[in-house]
């Protein structure tokens, strides 16, 4: 058993998909959170899988694409600065700020690392005591915790040089905004396999009952993402709302307590704005006050930045699931991964660059990958 | 970004009492990644492991039966094929 191979296997994905044309009776719209899956869903063409009744709606679960723009101007502000060796996960050093981007602010002599841990970035703090080492700490429940481990790592080993650009986001008030958009035909989620191996998914059972719709806590390899719709289908057809855990082997109603007692440690829950969507209440994680020394946005000046977003990018709508990429005029033409107009086309989980690299058959060319 | 990938528990360092560490394979690779919030691993689970921290072990049991229920859905309906149905 190596839990990947086993869960890319054709005859399961054929006998799941056989499942779920027979109980399909009528059209049903699913969305999945998290950017992790709509990458599987293009790359393994799950779609071609599905039951034309079956409508796949792509959710925000891309913290490259919902970090709000302020934070990447922040970012690039602070990484612009002589005195400081700026760390990032490999993903946002291509997001579009209001002027330019990190990498151009790397290809201009600003220090940037990219980074694989969080606790890379305390290393570093600790080899160079001369310079200002800033972590720009982005991500969901998933991440979260590893980030808050570095600024524990960090106050452990008594690092004055260290501190995090911070945002956190938060999955289940994203949801409950989705479903209060008076647009919104969601019916069924699958909820981000992994932030609930963190978080387990008791927070979903409100949500569930609030909004009469079923949640089932899915993984990401082909035959996973198809057991998932499968219960959510099989939820819709027997006229039930509940949540369930279709991705067993990992995730358990409590999550991982450790991790949740550190976040509960580091930080405090606080409004947050997304971008392209806009503030949602008590969606986001900050640094609580026992950490605020290494709150940079504390240490640099970074209080005065005017934003500008590029007025074309419909990243907003795409990421409520209002939108699909392909509905805008300048997908794949003005807006491409090489020079993108919005965070979507940069993730590999962005919704808009998954459609990028393997559905451009839509568009007359061959998809990059298929199951 | 929220990938995260299963790799087989080689080695186990708790010299450290804040930052548990272990040796970690992935298909071949080996890396180092923190352990620190799973207090019962052991060197030979397989962890699920996210921006160098493990998140959980995974369970074995609950995979093979998975499969298992998996499998049979298709032998079910090959069954029923054979009957006429």
């Amino acid at each position: 058993m190596k839990y990947v191979d086993e869960f890319r296997d054709r005859e399961l994905v054929k006998n799941l998909s056989e499942g779920i044309h027979k109980i399909t009776t009528r059209e049903w719209c699913i969305m999945e959170i998290c950017g992790g899956q709509t990458h599987s869903i293009m790359r393994y063409s799950l779609e071609e899988f599905l039951p034309e009744e079956i409508r796949l709606v792509h959710g925000p679960g891309c913290p490259v694409c919902v970090t709000p723009l302020e934070i990447i101007d922040k970012a690039v502000r602070i990484a612009q600065r002589d005195d400081v060796i700026f760390t990032s996960y490999g993903d946002m050093l291509r997001v579009p700020g209001s002027e330019k981007d990190l990498l151009s602010v790397k290809a201009g002599g600003g220090d940037i690392r990219i980074i694989y841990s969080p606790l890379d970035a305390v290393k570093i703090a600790e080899d160079n005591p001369e310079k200002k080492v800033v972590f720009f700490a982005i991500g969901f429940e998933t991440t979260a915790p590893a980030n808050a481990m570095a600024v524990k790592e960090a106050d452990r080993r008594g690092l004055k040089n260290f501190s995090i650009l911070s945002s956190h986001v938060l999955v289940p008030p994203a949801m409950e905004a989705i479903l209060s958009v008076e647009e919104s035909r969601i019916q069924g989620f699958l909820a981000a396999g992994h932030v609930c191996t963190v978080m387990g998914y008791e927070e979903y059972l409100p949500i569930a009952e609030k909004y009469r719709i079923p949640i089932v806590v899915t993984g990401f390899e082909p035959v996973d993402i198809l057991k998932g719709i499968h219960q959510v289908v099989l939820q819709l057809e027997e006229g039930r709302h509940e949540v369930e855990n279709a991705y067993g082997r990992v995730v358990s109603l409590e999550g991982n307590i450790h991790a949740k007692k550190v976040l509960r440690e580091v930080y405090e829950v606080s409004d947050m704005k997304w971008r392209g969507i806009g503030n949602i209440p008590l969606s986001g994680f900050s640094l609580s006050g026992r950490y605020d020394e290494f709150n940079a946005e504390n240490i640099f000046d970074v209080g005065d930045i005017q934003q500008q977003e590029s007025p074309l990018c419909i990243a907003g709508e795409v990421l409520q699931g209002l939108k699909k990429p392909g509905d805008f005029p300048a997908f794949g033409k003005e807006c491409k991964p090489e020079h993108p107009l919005g965070a979507p086309m940069v993730s590999s989980e962005g919704a808009c660059s998954a459609y990028y690299r393997f559905k451009k058959s839509e568009t007359g060319s061959e998809t990059e990958s298929t199951i | 970004m929220c990938l995260a990938v299963p790799g087989k528990v080689l080695s186990i360092d708790d010299s450290n009492a804040g930052l548990k560490m272990a040796k970690v394979d992935f298909a071949g690779v080996v890396k180092e990644v923190s352990v620190q919030w799973l207090p019962e691993v052991e060197v030979g689970n397989y962890v699920l492991i996210h921006v160098g921290m493990a998140l959980n072990i995974l369970d074995e049991e609950d995979a093979l039966e998975t499969l298992k229920l998996l499998k049979e859905m298709g032998e079910f309906d090959a069954e029923l094929g054979k009957d006429g149905w």
